[in-house]
């Protein structure tokens, strides 16, 4: 439909074209009438189509629902929800008719019915509204119709629609969590949850607990969740740093070449590989190092995951590092050789020194990485949450507790699954508020040498 | 060609082809202008040697037969030239005729780009500076050299002058250190102006001061020479005269070469001029003859501002 | 003489400097610098060492990493199947005289093979060693016989020379993998199963082939019998969904941004709005995915369209980062020349200057891709991580994606689910080493300077 309301329009314009007269002439290109028709004739028909989608479930549970026995009507939304479900599996087929009651099965019946209607009705109403646009089109084909300006109006609405996606999605991403979030501080004081020292939402399953449990206390997770960046850290600076260096003041060219691609590999390695790395050789290692020197370790030690998730930062680190140390104009350094400094004291002296803006911008950049570093800790690390800096014990982290909040079978608004949106508001604050004060220091790192 | 002292009158190319040489030298001065543009090409495809004095008596540094490669491409050509004690010696020239890369050997910047290459004799006091038992960090520290950007680091002003002696340890305490701090700033002629903020960013200064502030640093070092790679292109008037006589009064205790592109500046500062064209060296001489009196076409040609 | 390379010599220098044949001067700077230049360029090689230190150790990570999953992973692409003479009588199978395909479906195959092995080892009499005797063969393998027997029922009734796959246990020990050392008692494959395979060697009914079943086959509880096309065939459509979202959105706001947007606030927010979403933790989009997507719009979980979505919304900002650095990079001349030539803005931006910068775009869009690809976190969180057996068909079955089924099987205790995980990783790393070269061909290939 809509190729023939582009190439009616447009032959249209064409036909046009060929009688038109200096007085008289055709504004645009007979393509921008096509194109101008095809925009009357999709949108209305897109617009109604998108509506029906949207609006068909609804009813048609609505619908089923009015022709209920009150009995079923009266139940808990829950359970209501469950029969709904069933009906509407009996009326595709997934479960055969013999296995349910005939109240589901009249009701499957109606159902399927009411879809099969709904599917015509949508057809005809969409054909309809299309067919009304484009007549609309067609009758704007004029010799003064600015098809061309139109056209292209359109098209800035739509990139315009397109570029405000990114905010939209911000603000879709604060308002769902903030929204979810305010439920449970509704039924857990944000004090209990931002100052108690004691997690495990398992026991509050019964809702008479709630609150009064006090078991919602955040302080152990974010304790793990810092002590598991930290180590993580604690690798990826000195290795990538330090590789950085090594790359921009010391490496040939060729070894560049070589060696850069290599680090960006770790970098492309899908974080659940690292996962099972950690899990299934890291760890073990650890601890049978450790028990070969006498101490206790976790099988599921902060120190596994912390390691694991440094090597997978270390390339973050040192290409945001690399970037930096490049960045510093070769007069500096020429300033520092000509007073007779060897390349390492000017490296320490004056080029570090000079790129610290930057490199630490990037160091912030790597440490909200780590804290929003999910599969890695998921697979390695542990799910109790223990008060510790001790390296060698399992700690959890933010992820990891709404990892294991939400792939549960829980009731969407019970205090275990908010909890884990309120984990995850904090999760969302916290590197933004890190991302934000990164991407300034190195923007203005940037603009001071430019 | 070791040396080339003998006067420049009876010495017109001896060893180009004489085809060639026929059309260039100090008697083809008074040749019509029509032709001259097209003649520089020719010229140059028949440079030989150096025009003038390149030796002098008792050198601090001296090069010999100096060719530089950037990769396959040679930006110098058999140069000789003595840089004296106590004089300043400019070198100007077109825009890539090598000055600046002569200028960077001869403290060895140019061992920090990987392409570079240089063969032929350069050497400080009698010793082949790029010897194989020479250390260009010592060697660094006795031949400073002064950048055509101000480049202070991003440290305070007193940071800036201490950073030399710290490296190379030249003071034993404090005050010591102070004290070289004080009288580098002193030489360089900046101090007035700092003294009451040591520890301001040397990048806060103006484009003259932090020139000066880059020239107090080099001499906080000590050295023997001084090489200033256009050390006034990015200032204006004012700072560029303060330098000058910075550099007039320096003149007395150190050996400074200095390239410019300002022939008022060589005029002004230098006791001797070298002449560069496309990488060779095509005339050396008291900086007063140079300019009143060149003796190479080409020359006399830049001089009078007919090219370059 | 000729000193060709000047770096070299530099850090020769180090050794001699005492022996410097500079010689004293009239300076003591000479002297003074000499006295420390040893620890001097002592402390650049170690500097210069630590560098080296550094960017080895990450390489031999990488390398670690990789050796570690191919030396687990490679078996996996091997399948041992055992030969067996099978008598497909219509009593052990409890069939009937004559029947239907339902009936067939349903017949007791797992009967058939346990009396083929005892029939192949008549001295087995004992329940413990029957039972063990059982295990040699896989539980699949009544699958394999099953569809045989539908294929063709006139089978019935006769006997049969057929391969069967092996069991997990005899499978590992045939693939070398069970250390006989170890006591029996610790070991999980016995003595006496390792007699009964050994005989079957000798009688060459012990085969290796290629595993032809990981890729034809969804998940199973059965590791031999596991395959990887369900997730394959669910990242696939995933990676879809995603592409078709997220290009032409991507690319719309870039040029939006980068040609067309007035410099003001809104832009800026926008610009600073993009760079962080890039910087999110992507776990946070997929609570955006669960609480907007499943929870508001009801959409099916564990559909790869609902994935689509969450991956598309994570990977707009790289696409829109690099989008925009490739429409940058072409020259502002090329706008102008053709905007002399009457063009109108849109027409000089579709025309000329996307064109120009589409391999830029494209090699952003396939590195997007590659990390939709290799991403786990969100996909969690709305439900992709149920057990799904069936290979998804549309993007609203049910689906599990190939680093999902990774984070599963590694969850797995049977030992022969490392060798498939580590299997799944080869294979997503290939797909993802494949995508990662053909951006690298496209950049150098369409690579200009301006």
């Amino acid at each position: 439909m809509f190729v023939a309301a582009y190439w009616i329009g447009r032959s249209k314009a064409t036909g046009m074209r060929n009688l038109a007269t200096k007085a008289q002439p055709l504004h645009s290109l007979p393509r921008y009438y096509g194109y101008q028709m095809l925009i009357w004739c999709a949108v209305p028909a897109i617009t109604v189509f998108a509506l029906w989608m949207g609006l068909e479930s609804t009813v048609l549970t609505k619908l089923v629902k009015l022709s209920l026995p009150d009995e079923i009507r009266n139940l808990p939304g829950g359970e209501f929800n469950l029969i709904i479900n069933d009906i509407k599996n009996i009326a595709v087929g997934n479960i055969s008719q013999s296995q349910s009651d005939p109240i589901r099965t009249t009701a499957a019946a109606d159902y399927s019915i009411n879809l099969g209607f709904s599917k015509w009705a949508r057809a005809v109403v969409v054909l309809v509204a299309g067919l009304l646009g484009a007549y609309f089109g067609y009758k704007r084909i004029t010799y003064s119709a600015r098809a061309r300006i139109f056209v292209e109006k359109v098209i800035m609405i739509f990139l315009i629609t397109c570029s405000c996606l990114a905010i939209l999605t911000t603000v879709g991403i604060v308002l769902s969590v903030l929204f979810e979030s305010l439920r449970f501080f509704d039924k857990v004081p944000f004090s209990d949850f931002a100052f108690g020292l004691h997690w495990s939402p398992q026991t509050s399953i019964r809702a008479d607990q709630v609150g009064s449990s006090g078991s919602f206390g955040a302080v152990p997770i974010f304790a793990g969740t810092l002590l598991i960046s930290a180590i993580a850290m604690l690798v990826a600076v000195p290795f990538g740093l330090m590789s950085a260096i090594y790359l921009a003041e010391y490496a040939t060219p060729r070894v560049r070449a070589w060696v850069k691609p290599l680090l960006e590999i770790l970098a492309g390695i899908p974080t659940v590989v690292y996962g099972f790395f950690a899990a299934l050789t890291v760890a073990p290692m650890i601890r049978g190092f450790g028990e070969s020197i006498g101490l206790s370790v976790a099988s599921e030690s902060a120190l596994a995951a912390g390691l694991v998730m440094g090597i997978m930062i270390i390339p973050f680190v040192s290409s945001l590092s690399d970037d930096v140390i490049t960045a510093v104009p070769q007069s500096m350094r020429d300033g520092s050789l000509g007073l007779g400094a060897t390349k390492s004291e000017t490296i320490r002296k004056v080029v570090i020194p000079a790129a610290l803006p930057g490199v630490v911008g990037g160091i912030l950049l790597a440490v909200s990485r780590a804290i929003g570093e999910t599969m890695i800790v998921v697979m390695a690390a542990g799910l109790a949450a223990n008060l510790t800096i001790n390296p060698l014990e399992a700690v959890t982290t933010v992820t990891v507790q709404i990892v294991t909040l939400l792939t549960g079978d829980q009731a969407f608004d019970s205090p275990k699954t908010l909890a884990a949106f309120a984990l995850g508001l904090m999760l969302f604050v916290t590197t933004l508020i890190l991302n934000v004060i990164a991407l300034r220091t190195v923007r203005k790192y940037r603009e001071q040498y430019e | 060609m070791t040396s080339n002292n003998s006067d420049a009158s009876t010495n017109t190319d001896t060893s180009s082809a004489s085809s060639v040489t026929s059309s260039l030298g100090p008697l083809d001065l008074e040749k019509g202008q029509g032709t001259k543009e097209q003649s520089i090409e020719e010229i140059v495809a028949s440079l030989g040697d150096t025009v003038g004095k390149t030796r002098v008596d008792n050198p601090k540094m001296s090069a010999t037969g100096v060719d530089v490669f950037y990769a396959d491409k040679q930006a110098i050509f058999g140069v000789d030239l003595d840089i004296a004690n106590n004089e300043v010696i400019s070198m100007i020239g077109p825009s890539g005729c090598g000055k600046s890369t002569l200028l960077r050997c001869l403290n060895r910047m140019n061992d920090t780009i990987p392409i570079c290459k240089v063969t032929g004799e350069l050497t400080l006091d009698g010793e082949d500076i790029y010897g194989r038992d020479t250390d260009p960090v010592l060697l660094r520290a006795r031949v400073g050299m002064v950048f055509q950007k101000p480049n202070p680091f991003p440290k305070s002003i007193y940071e800036n002058v201490a950073y030399g002696p710290r490296l190379h340890g030249l003071s034993r305490n404090k005050s010591e250190l102070d004290d070289i701090v004080i009288t580098s700033l002193r030489k360089a002629g900046i101090f007035e102006e700092v003294k009451d903020r040591l520890d301001a960013p040397g990048t806060g200064l103006s484009g003259g001061q932090q020139q000066r502030l880059c020239i107090a640093r080099t001499i906080a070092c000590s050295p023997e020479v001084i090489l200033m790679d256009e050390p006034c292109s990015a200032l204006d008037p004012i700072a560029t005269a303060k330098i000058e006589e910075l550099i007039n009064e320096l003149s007395e205790n150190y050996a400074i070469a200095i390239v410019t592109h300002s022939m008022q500046q060589a005029a002004r500062v230098s006791q001797r001029t070298a002449y560069f064209h496309l990488g060779k060296l095509v005339e050396v001489g008291h900086t007063a003859d140079i300019f009143t009196n060149p003796r190479h076409e080409l020359t006399e040609k830049y001089i009078t501002g007919r090219f370059g | 003489m000729n000193h060709t390379d000047p770096t070299d010599s530099e850090t020769s220098d180090a050794d001699r400097s005492s022996t410097d044949t500079l010689g004293m001067t009239r300076s003591d700077t000479t002297a003074k610098v000499k006295a420390s230049i040893k620890k001097r360029y002592a402390r650049e090689r170690r500097f210069r060492l630590y560098g080296l230190i550094a960017i080895l150790s990450s390489l031999s990570f990488l390398a670690i990493l990789v050796f570690t999953i191919t030396k687990n992973g490679l078996p996996a692409f091997k399948q041992t199947f055992i030969q067996l003479d099978v008598t497909l009588d219509a009593k052990t199978l409890g069939l009937g005289d004559e029947p239907d395909q339902a009936q067939l479906l349903k017949a007791n195959y797992n009967g058939t093979i346990k009396k083929a092995l005892l029939a192949q080892f008549p001295d087995v009499k004992k329940r413990k060693d029957k039972k063990a005797l059982y295990k040699l063969i896989s539980k699949g393998g009544q699958y394999d016989l099953q569809r045989q027997v539908m294929e063709s029922p006139d089978l019935i009734g006769q006997s049969k020379t057929v391969w069967l796959p092996a069991g997990d246990d005899a499978s590992g020990y045939l693939k070398g993998m069970v250390d006989v050392t170890i006591p029996e008692k610790k070991r999980r494959f016995k003595d006496n199963q390792i007699e009964w395979i050994e005989s079957l060697k000798q009688d060459n009914r012990v085969a290796e082939r290629f595993n032809w079943t990981f890729f034809e086959r969804g998940d199973s509880r059965e590791p031999e019998m596991a395959g990887i096309k369900g997730a394959l065939f669910g990242s696939i459509l995933t990676l879809m969904v995603t592409l078709i979202l997220s290009f032409p959105i991507a690319v719309a706001s870039a040029i939006y941004l980068e040609e067309f947007a007035p410099r003001n606030k809104w832009t800026d927010i926008i610009e600073v709005n993009i760079n962080n979403l890039a910087a999110v933790p992507s776990i946070v989009f997929g609570l955006l995915g669960l609480a907007v997507f499943i929870n508001f719009f009801q959409l099916p979980r564990s559909a790869p369209v609902v994935g689509g979505l969450v991956l598309s919304l994570m990977t707009l900002p790289t696409i829109i980062i690099s989008s925009r650095a490739a429409l940058k990079s072409v020259p502002p001349s090329i706008r102008d020349a053709a905007l002399g030539l009457g063009a109108s803005n849109l027409q000089v931006v579709f025309h000329h200057v996307l064109p120009l910068a589409l391999p830029g775009i494209l090699t952003g869009t396939i590195i997007g891709m590659a990390q939709a690809l290799g991403e786990t976190a969100p996909l969690l969180m709305i439900g992709m991580v149920a057990f799904i057996v069936d290979v998804p068909a549309t993007i609203t079955d049910p689906a599990t994606v190939l680093p999902v089924q990774i984070f599963q099987w590694a969850d797995l205790p049977e030992k022969g689910f490392v060798e498939k995980t580590s299997a799944a990783i080869m294979v997503l790393l290939a797909f993802l080493v494949a995508m990662n070269t053909f951006a690298v061909i496209l950049r150098r290939k369409f690579e200009r300077k301006w």
